[in-house]
């Protein structure tokens, strides 16, 4: 692949952290629930658009949306589930979810169980030169949409409660907010939003196996980006993602895959101690220092 | 006079200890109630069925005339029911005007200027509003109690829980909370008054009610409770 | 049908088990049941209790000897380790949840990832004399490894239970997940008091890691799947339930047993979690707690 189409390549990735890091802070910035299981609502993405495509040969933006539902659903039933409990057994929760979907669909021959399934692109490339750039075009507006959606929720009723769940749940409740609701409503839009990143990915690689897609390493990036971008903001998490995900890219391309994860978990170490409002909050300290 | 509040034989067990003993209480309408006895004796307890913390518990809650008791709480607080807790809660991210914006956005459904408006009215009643705008993790203790009062005076209550507003302040911020409770109060919300301050609930109930060990041991005038040997012992001891 | 004999000793490896998988999880008991520290970092310094172990048999000494010789390096690893959380994270009030869990997450995946660049990915294993044969009674053969776990473990839950019911401090570290105030009260200092019980739970975890490399080969991502085993475990049995560990650690190992013997192998990492998720749905508070 020559240097030019590389970029795109990267960048489709880039743009695809940005997505899963806005949509985690949707739940985990906004209303303080940590989602692990970033991976599964990933894969329920990934392997709904293979199912569409498989059977009915869905175009691109069909496997998208019915990615998107889904994993909105998963998220939904594991709100249901855990939700009305503390934060850290919906946690463990979404972790329990990666590992017995990778289960199932590693039992499941017809998306390729264990050893995965090779597919072919259609030819259909629109308005583009190759399939990549294509690709990269899509998850650009993917990307517009999910931080879109996420200033739009941030200054709306939901935003405002959202906050107040993750200052005081007893407060929360006792000023009129119904937390539960309001929890379930994050947790089902920013499990679409993952899926909604995790779609396109059969398709950009012509394959998909189970190991690689559940892998928990997903989970370090997508807390990792807007809790160092900033997670009060809907900018922090695309700050983190552009920021992280093209570290990443480098690290990778020169050193090794391991330590692009090393990277991110140091940083998160780092920041999660010493600067808890991520980058935006050292930016804001730095200009009412300098005033 | 009218019933704002009717607890009807609550009972709450928490394992197998139980908190609550079969409490009775009626609170009319615009009444200044004080609610006492010594710690552990679930004043904190009733409040939490009261406004719905907690929703296992045997007996039934009415409030003007609808059971509540199967309702969640931030559907009570719609309806009319408004608490302070006693350590407080406050929405720390945020200033004090988007604290009270909170429960205007809520429980009233709109947190427009004219909102904003209103929110600086109740301020300014507490002596906050040159506070409005500062992050609420700024503020001091006494501060932060008045706007746990602020904030559920946004909701509009009819009825209001204090809970403990005054431990810990100093003789003269205990008088400045209680003047805001008495001003509350002349605007028609019933309040029910939990405090260990004993001047403070003397000063402020018309009728007082004090628990011990999950039963209501005695009910009256501040007078007749004063004077009350049940009451005295329980908080003596023998 | 499943033939019963084939049961009946599925059922028995499970009950060994599944002791193991208790006395695995005894540190995440204390440390989360007992103390609320959301310690999702707990499996992560199992696995590295693991390697230190192997690190340490190179030198010739038995396995077991060297998980006890770790005990107290871990013990104040898990000292620093719960006083950095404490000034970090539990002084200062707004936010702790989201903070504590990524920040252990975060160790989790640091030790993980140096545990990979150090050794690679590959299984490490160790040797002793008790490794590879098997005690056979009738027609079942029991692995002596198991075996040797089987006992460590009860030996460990054993020790920890009584210590938390007979000593004082034992007695100060239950009550403290309970009643802060009433502890201050009495002189003692609850932080020092959470202190001591974080260390005691990494110390376990030496031995426990010393256990699972004599159990089986080890490899650096196995934490994850044993942040399942562990947090079932002690979500099965409640939080700040010490016995009910032993017995939610048997009903884990003989579920996984029975469903490795009749689905394969391949399920097993299901089990945990899906047990995990259903407790969680109908009874949180698990089977014994509070």
């Amino acid at each position: 692949m020559n240097v030019n189409e590389y970029i795109f390549f990267a960048g489709f990735v880039i743009l695809q952290f940005v997505v899963l890091a806005t949509a985690w802070n949707i739940l985990g910035g906004y209303a303080g629930y940590v989602n692990f299981g970033v991976p599964a609502f990933i894969a329920v993405g990934a392997y709904t658009a293979v199912v569409l495509f498989k059977s009915i040969s869905a175009p691109l933006v069909v496997q998208i949306i019915g990615g998107g539902i889904l994993a909105g659903l998963l998220g939904l039933m594991v709100g249901l589930l855990t939700l009305k409990l503390r934060g850290i057994f919906f946690s463990i929760a979404t972790v329990a979810v990666v590992f017995i979907l990778e289960t199932v669909v590693m039992n499941w021959r017809y998306v390729g169980g264990a050893t995965g399934l090779q597919l072919t692109r259609p030819p259909d490339l629109w308005i583009f030169d190759t399939y990549t750039r294509m690709l990269f075009f899509v998850m650009a507006v993917l990307a517009v949409c999910s931080v879109s959606i996420a200033r739009y929720i941030q200054d709306s009723f939901l935003g405002r409660g959202l906050r107040a769940v993750r200052d005081s749940e007893e407060a929360a409740e006792c000023s009129g907010v119904p937390t539960l609701k309001i929890k379930l409503i994050a947790c089902t839009i920013s499990g679409a939003l993952m899926g909604i990143a995790g779609a396109p990915m059969p398709m950009y690689l012509s394959y998909i196996e189970p190991t690689a897609t559940f892998n928990l390493n997903y989970s370090i990036s997508a807390l990792g980006m807007p809790i160092i971008g900033g997670t009060s903001h809907w900018i922090g998490p695309v700050i983190g993602a552009l920021l992280l995900a093209t570290i990443q890219q480098v690290v990778t391309v020169t050193v090794s895959n391991e330590l692009n994860v090393l990277v991110v978990g140091v940083l998160l170490v780092l920041f999660v101690v010493l600067a808890p409002d991520g980058i935006l909050g050292l930016i804001k300290k730095w200009k009412q220092s300098s005033k | 006079m009218e019933t704002i509040l009717e607890v009807n034989n609550v009972v709450k067990q928490f394992g197998g200890f139980t908190a609550l003993s079969g409490v009775n209480v009626k609170v009319h309408k615009g009444e200044r109630l004080g609610l006492i006895g010594p710690n552990g004796s679930g004043k904190t307890t009733l409040i939490n069925c009261i406004s719905g913390a907690f929703t296992d518990y045997a007996g039934d809650i009415h409030f003007n005339g609808q059971d509540i008791s199967k309702l969640k709480a931030h559907e009570r607080t719609k309806r009319g029911i408004a608490r302070s807790f006693q350590i407080p809660r406050p929405f720390s991210s945020m200033t004090v005007m988007e604290n009270l914006l909170v429960p205007f956005a809520f429980v009233g459904g709109k947190d427009g200027p004219e909102q904003q408006e209103e929110a600086m009215t109740i301020l300014r009643g507490m002596g906050l509003a040159d506070k409005a705008f500062v992050q609420s993790n700024q503020l001091s203790q006494v501060e932060l109690r008045k706007m746990e009062l602020a904030r559920a005076m946004a909701a509009k209550p009819k009825l209001l829980i204090s809970d403990e507003a005054m431990a810990g302040l100093s003789g003269n911020e205990v008088d400045e909370v209680l003047d805001i409770l008495f001003g509350l109060n002349k605007l028609g919300i019933t309040i029910i008054m939990i405090e260990h301050i004993m001047q403070a609930v003397m000063k402020f109930s018309e009728r007082i009610i004090c628990l011990d060990a999950g039963k209501i041991i005695c009910e009256g005038t501040p007078e007749t409770i004063v004077k009350n040997p049940e009451v005295q012992r329980a908080y003596l001891g023998d | 049908m499943i033939p019963l004999d084939l049961l009946f000793e599925a059922v028995l490896f499970g009950i060994l088990l599944g002791c193991f998988y208790a006395a695995v999880s005894l540190g995440l008991s204390v440390a989360f049941g007992l103390l609320d520290v959301p310690y999702v970092a707990h499996p992560a310094l199992l696995i590295l209790g693991s390697y230190f172990t192997f690190l340490l048999s190179k030198t010739g000494l038995d396995p077991i000897i060297c998980g006890l010789l770790l005990m107290p390096v871990f013990y104040v690893i898990g000292i620093a380790l719960y006083r950095f959380y404490y000034e970090t994270f539990e002084r200062r009030s707004s936010d702790t949840g989201v903070r504590g869990l990524a920040f252990f997450f975060g160790i989790a995946f640091i030790i993980e990832v140096c545990l990979i660049l150090v050794f690679g990915v590959d299984q490490r294993t160790v040797s002793a004399t008790y490794i590879g044969s098997s005690l056979e009674i009738g027609e079942y053969r029991f692995p002596y490894r198991m075996l040797v776990a089987f006992g460590i473990a009860i030996f460990l839950t054993t020790l920890l239970t009584l210590y938390f019911s007979k000593t004082f401090n034992g007695r100060a570290i239950k009550a403290v997940g309970q009643d802060e105030g009433a502890l201050r009260l009495m002189g003692a200092n609850p932080v020092k008091i959470k202190q001591l019980a974080f260390g005691i739970a990494t110390a376990v975890n030496a031995l426990a890691g010393a256990m699972l490399i004599i159990v089986g080969p080890v490899e650096p991502a196995m934490d994850r799947i044993y942040i399942g085993r562990t947090f079932c475990v002690v979500v099965l049995a409640g939080l700040g339930s010490m016995s009910g560990t032993l017995v939610a650690g048997l009903i884990l190992g003989i579920a996984e047993s029975v469903v490795m013997m009749t689905l394969g192998a391949s399920w097993a990492p299901a089990v945990s979690f899906g047990l995990l998720l259903l407790m969680l749905g109908i009874r949180p508070q698990g089977l014994f707690g509070r």
